[in-house]
């Protein structure tokens, strides 16, 4: 019963992933398409937590802390991008 | 206009700086038994670095961090080279390594590895490499 709830789970997560995707393709701004992909990179989380209930292991937790990490520093440099126009500022106090 | 600043990133990061240097350490010494080793977690390493560089400035940074990275590239591939090289004076092939295991305090029975030294090379080689990528495409305007 457990495994099914699971298994269905991990359908409705796929189906939202479908649905982000086509928002990041089509996206009609690109604060959308940002705002997609980092939602992309919550429900790849929910993914793999989901699939480490399933297979019974903890292999995957770290994995799970790289995704999130990355998905943040990714977010972070697109957001900044879009307020100040560069990533990388050399001198922000002029 | 109002002059945007980005003080909410800055307060974030001081605090998450040392989560992801904190992860990125356990990645590399998770290595070799487990998924990490040097190479992810040099690259977690400089993610930390360029998450300070985003919020902060270039300017900021190299006062905080005065390393020149293209030295730590070289810091990196001579622990490499020596390790590799290491196995050759004992009259054993190249790269060979040993490990022994011994019983420390609080840590209980752990494995000791000369492969640790080669991955402290990769570690400081991928940190290098990185940064300096990633240093000279800000720079540029």
């Amino acid at each position: 019963m457990f495994e099914i709830l699971l298994y269905i789970a991990l359908f409705l997560i796929t189906v939202a992933m479908f649905g982000l995707i086509y928002r990041v393709i089509k996206g009609p701004t690109t604060p959308d398409r940002v705002v997609a992909l980092d939602a992309l990179g919550i429900t790849l989380v929910a993914v793999i937590a989901i699939l480490s209930i399933i297979l019974r292991t903890n292999a995957f937790l770290d994995i799970i802390l790289l995704i999130g990490i990355l998905a943040f520093i990714g977010t972070v440099a697109f957001s900044k991008y879009l307020e100040k126009g560069e990533v990388i500022e050399n001198d922000s106090n002029l | 206009m109002m002059k945007t600043n980005n003080l909410i990133l800055q307060t974030a990061t001081k605090i998450l700086l040392f989560v992801i240097v904190l992860f990125s350490i356990y990645m590399f010494f998770a290595g070799h038994y487990e998924p990490g080793g040097g190479f992810i977690g040099g690259l977690m390493t400089s993610g930390a670095i360029v998450l300070l560089l985003i919020a902060y400035d270039i300017k900021t940074v190299s006062k905080a961090l005065p390393f020149d990275y293209k030295k730590v590239v070289g810091v990196g591939l001579l622990f490499a080279t020596g390790t590799a090289a290491g196995g050759l004076l004992f009259g054993k092939p190249l790269l060979t390594h040993w490990f022994t295991y011994v019983d420390l305090p609080l840590l209980g029975k752990t494995s000791l590895h000369t492969a640790v030294l080669f991955d402290i090379g990769v570690y400081l080689v991928v940190i290098g490499t990185t940064m300096t990528i990633i240093q000279t495409i800000g720079e540029s305007e």
